[in-house]
């Protein structure tokens, strides 16, 4: 993670993320040629993985949210059964796995946490940011869950009850975030583009279009 | 499954070496049953490669987050929850 | 014990960095050896094995180097545990690779 490293573009300092400068990268690739060469793993099985990786992106979870923003009852069935209400939509998380959605309201805000490793819906927000697996916010979140958000620009009124949930085993969680206020005559497909990746982990809300859209 | 939405329970404070899925910070805090998960294999053998075998059940537990952080800095009403397979639960004193 | 990997109300946690971070292609390889070799498909390691590998890195190390930095020093440790793949001989490809990156 980069925390400790700097922001700035100092030449002559550590590039923490830069391929050639982690001798772990470099064992990386000596591990996929050994594994390859030695028939363990072939390069398609790499292949096919990387594609399923790049091809989740929070685009999944947000479509799921929009569906239950405007269908009352498909909301219900998302809450009850994740993968089946998903399949309805066309996604299969067969393979995943168990989800729970959680929803927040104007009485209960979920957030989102792995302390152990960093545990994640992948399955419906693609690969976790590096903030979700940093050292710091696996520490806080679930010790002072409203200082966190706060530092994510959201501060919650103190009559609504903070939920934390540390997803330690088999089981994942995404946030279905509360509708925005003054989009009641927007589109589906335009309430999809409001739904953040992070307001599915539960550290921010999504927010209304600004005015001139 | 040993316990039932609503049930109390303790967490073990066991501080077993190996590999656990029970965070240390709620070990020995108490809290309810908020969901019973079902049956998984269990991590605890399957980490060195064994089949998980019994499986155990998981449960979601709540905790009120002022019986787990003394200096809690946020609101008595606010909740934590986590994932514990039953062999990390024993049924709180008094409870049902 | 405290355990190095257990991080929940870890004493002494500053401010959370935001900036994203798109993954490097090594990253992406990292994660792909791993989701290749825990597939039930090959079933070489399980995710349970990957963190027992994590948690067990010497402190220092876990908490020095990057996510995926881990990854890739706990799939090693795997491997070899598991006679897959020897040190000596990951060191020695490592050694190879370096040398076409020259050419």
């Amino acid at each position: 993670m980069s925390q400790g490293h700097g922001h700035g573009h100092d030449e002559h300092a550590p590039i923490r993320h830069d391929g050639h400068s982690s001798p772990l990268a470099r064992r990386a690739r000596a591990l996929e040629a050994l594994l390859t060469e030695k028939g363990v793993l072939t390069p398609a099985d790499i292949r096919s993985a990387i594609d399923a990786l790049v091809s989740r992106t929070p685009a999944d979870g947000a479509k799921l949210v929009a569906r239950a923003w405007v269908d009352p009852a498909f909301k219900a069935r998302l809450l009850a059964d994740p993968k089946a209400a998903a399949a309805e939509l066309g996604i299969d998380l067969t393979s995943y796995a168990r989800l729970g959605v959680v929803e927040n309201t104007d009485k209960v805000h979920h957030v989102v946490v792995c302390t152990l490793c960093s545990c994640y819906p992948r399955m419906l927000l693609g690969p976790p940011p590096a903030w979700y697996k940093s050292l710091n916010y696996r520490a806080r979140t679930v010790a002072d869950p409203r200082g966190v958000m706060r530092e994510f620009g959201l501060e919650l009124p103190p009559k609504v009850e903070v939920r934390v949930l540390d997803s330690t085993a088999d089981m994942r969680y995404l946030v279905l975030p509360r509708r925005p206020p003054g989009t009641e005559h927007v589109s589906e497909a335009e309430l999809r583009s409001l739904v953040t990746r992070d307001s599915m982990i539960g550290v921010s809300n999504p927010q209304p279009e600004r005015a001139h859209v | 499954m040993r316990f039932r939405e609503g049930d109390r329970v303790r967490v073990r404070a066991d501080d077993r070496a190996g590999h656990v899925r029970t965070p240390a910070y709620i070990r020995g805090k108490s809290g309810w049953v908020a969901a019973a998960h079902g049956e998984f294999r269990n991590p605890e053998s399957l980490a060195y490669g064994d089949e998980g075998l019994p499986k155990q059940p998981l449960y979601l537990v709540g905790f009120r987050q002022t019986d787990v952080w003394p200096r809690y800095p946020g609101r008595p009403t606010d909740t934590l929850y986590v994932d514990v397979y039953e062999h990390w639960l024993s049924p709180e004193e008094g409870s049902a | 014990m405290t355990r190095v990997h257990d991080r929940g109300g870890w004493p002494g946690a500053g401010p959370i960095d935001r900036q994203e971070h798109q993954l490097a292609d090594w990253e992406l390889l990292a994660d792909a050896l791993v989701q290749s070799l825990a597939s039930p498909h090959r079933g070489i390691i399980r995710i349970d094995e990957l963190r027992r590998a994590i948690e067990s890195l010497p402190s220092p190390d876990y908490e020095s180097l990057s996510y995926y930095e881990r990854w890739i020093a706990a799939v090693e440790r795997l491997m070899i545990e598991k006679k897959i793949v020897t040190r000596e001989e990951i060191d020695a490809k490592v050694a190879t690779l370096g040398e076409e990156c020259r050419e």
